[in-house]
């Protein structure tokens, strides 16, 4: 436990904290939009493998279709997986009015086995990528332990963290931000008042997913590999993060580096050798058993946007 | 699907056919794959009507299999003719407390319950991991994620008739029939579909609420655990194997079982047609992979389809319906 009290060990640890922390960050942004919105989407853990998967092979493959090969093609490729996903679920949930909940357990069913049956017929042998590279930021970076934490990170960490005020901004400030909690709050007195429902929805829906195929993006180029079941279960955490900051960007930050020092803490224990074997297995509950303790603690003090779930039928 | 990764499909389905009602044998395996299938979606439309949404039969499946492993190696010398009856009821035990704890938290503490669920599926997967490494697995040389072989007065009789059918189809037949009974032919039942119509009304009426929740997912979740107890005694090893993932050993029935049930219409009895067609769907998936190397995940992706259809198409029938009124009225 003593290796584990260093300076360097713990600059490390946070470093790669503040990376953990990204899919979770962005992922739960995401939700949030649509959460705000009333849009509750579960399917976040399937658009999540998605988007992981589309990164790990655009990045693996791009050179051969003659593509660009840098991480700017896989972060894109995931983009826009994660766009696609949105138009089917607005297509669900707006078009059809299908139970949000289920119809999102359904599409984490289709992200589960598609992404798996994909890896196992166009790749089979996990092979690696490369990760991300970093871009230190001048100036900022040559600050003891704080510039190696914060601005020696790649791109999607920094546009991640960059997000928080930007989605803040949007939900808190502009004309876009209100249609979203009105229609999230009231439908029926938005829709009276001239404004679409089903328009703010679908946009709302549509950046969600978005982010969460960044998020699978974030996830899979920071390991440099896929696997079957790579999320295993970060996309749910990101939901229960979004009740964990009470749907404000801010919290929702909070939350993503509280679950980034939780996941950087147990794997740098078990490089360092403090749990191995069997005990790794109790310590990689601890994520888990957070969330639902956070969950415990925050689920009654806050409250829901009202018309979260509610689909919205005008001829009701 | 199939053509797009480069396999024929016809013969694709030929293949699917044949491996799930091909030969006895083939349509033993599928009754035996429809097993949990059909446990867990008995759970599922007991949840789903009182109005929980139970993601937690993977976990819920584990807490059983550990509980009815445990009391077998703890009470080795028991006759077969008590010691099955009181495995069974360990699994429905276990699963039925990792049932409760979820429905607890949502009773009064208004932790949403599918998130709950979820978590708890992954700390039952790591606990499984850590006791099959550690205090379960099996004195020996290699070490194997998996127990030794659990006493014989524990495994499940099989059928007479020659296949491998045991009496886990029975146990999951009569379980299923016994929740057809809770759900529509007691008082208790009564109160959890009402509960999950209308709770603020239930309440109004004097129903206890949140007591309620708490049943629903304990009920739900002791039919998974008595699938768990199935699956290891009635497996051929006839142990508790973690090789290879907690997902290898519930072969995804706590999400699968949500589809057999979903598509089942959330009735118990149709839940028995319904979960034998997605047995054979694993059955022929498994098929389809040895003849056409295509991956049998597969039928998961497919499966997450047919969840997304069934749910969009409740509203698409409800809204035909109001269509087709307003055109006779």
């Amino acid at each position: 436990m003593s290796d584990f009290f260093t300076v360097s060990v713990i600059v490390a640890t946070l470093a790669s904290a503040v990376r953990f922390a990204t899919p979770f960050l962005l992922a739960a942004l995401g939700e949030t939009i649509g959460q705000r919105a009333g849009v509750l989407n579960l399917g976040v853990e399937g658009v999540m493998l998605l988007g992981a998967f589309a990164a790990y092979y655009t990045r693996l493959r791009a050179e051969d279709w003659g593509l660009p090969s840098g991480t700017a093609t896989a972060v894109i490729a995931a983009l826009l997986v994660g766009l696609l996903m949105g138009a089917i679920y607005s297509v669900l949930t707006i078009g059809f009015h299908a139970e949000q909940g289920i119809s999102g357990i359904g599409i984490f069913l289709f992200g589960l086995g598609f992404t798996d049956l994909l890896f196992q017929k166009q790749v089979g042998t996990p092979l690696p990528v490369p990760g991300l590279s970093r871009l230190p930021i001048p100036g900022l970076s040559d600050l003891p332990w704080v510039g190696d934490i914060l601005f020696n990170q790649s791109v999607l960490v920094y546009g991640a963290f960059l997000l928080v005020p930007i989605v803040s901004f949007m939900i808190r400030k502009t004309t876009f931000g209100l249609n979203v909690r009105a229609v999230g709050e009231t439908p029926e007195a938005a829709d009276t008042l001239g404004v679409s429902v089903a328009r703010t929805r679908i946009i709302a829906i549509l950046m969600g997913n978005a982010l969460a195929g960044l998020a699978g993006a974030a996830l899979a180029l920071n390991v440099g590999v896929f696997q079957q079941n790579l999320t295993a279960g970060q996309g749910f955490i990101a939901i229960a993060l979004v009740y964990f900051g009470a749907w404000r960007p801010l919290g929702v930050m909070l939350g993503a580096l509280l679950f980034g020092v939780v996941s950087a803490t147990v794997l740098q224990w078990g490089t360092l050798g403090i749990v191995s074997g069997a005990a790794s297995s109790l310590t990689a509950m601890a994520p888990a058993i957070l969330t639902i303790v956070v969950l415990v603690f925050v689920s009654k003090r806050v409250s829901t946007p009202a018309a979260l779930t509610r689909p919205f039928d005008r001829s009701q | 699907m199939l053509l797009a990764l480069g396999a024929n499909p016809l013969q694709g389905y030929a293949s699917m056919l044949d491996g799930a009602v091909g030969s006895a044998d083939n349509l033993a395996d599928t009754a035996i794959k429809s097993m949990p299938l059909l446990l867990v979606g008995v759970g599922i439309c007991i949840a789903f009507r009182a109005g929980v949404i139970n993601i937690g039969g993977e976990g819920q499946i584990i807490a059983g299999a550990i509980l009815s492993t445990v009391t077998s190696l703890a009470l080795p010398n028991l006759p077969g003719i008590l010691l099955v009856p009181l495995v069974i009821s360990a699994g429905a035990i276990g699963g039925g407390i990792w049932g409760a704890i979820p429905g607890a938290l949502k009773a009064y503490a208004s932790v949403n319950e599918i998130l709950s669920t979820i978590m708890m599926n992954i700390v039952a997967a790591q606990f499984l991991s850590f006791l099959l490494q550690d205090l379960l697995i099996e004195e020996g040389a290699i070490r194997i994620q998996q127990t030794k072989r659990l006493p014989a007065s524990s495994d499940l009789p099989l059928l007479p008739g020659g296949t491998r059918l045991h009496l886990g189809v029975v146990i999951a037949i009569a379980v299923a029939i016994a929740a057809y009974f809770l759900l529509f032919r007691s008082s208790l039942g009564m109160r959890l579909r009402s509960v999950g119509h209308n709770p603020h009304a239930s309440r109004y009426a004097g129903m206890p609420v949140q007591r309620s929740v708490v049943q629903a997912l304990a009920f739900s979740g002791a039919c998974a655990g008595v699938a768990g107890a199935v699956l290891v005694f009635g497996s051929q090893s006839h142990r508790l194997i973690g090789e290879g993932g907690a997902a290898a050993f519930t072969q995804n029935a706590g999400f699968n079982g949500i589809v057999a049930a979903l598509f089942g219409g959330l009735h118990p009895l149709a839940t028995i047609p319904a979960s034998f067609l997605f047995g054979g769907m694993l059955t022929g998936g498994l098929e389809l992979q040895r003849d056409l190397q295509v991956p049998a995940a597969l039928i998961v992706a497919l499966n997450g389809v047919v969840v997304v259809f069934v749910v969009a198409s409740l509203k698409l029938r409800k809204t035909l319906q109001r269509w087709a009124g307003e055109v006779t009225a």
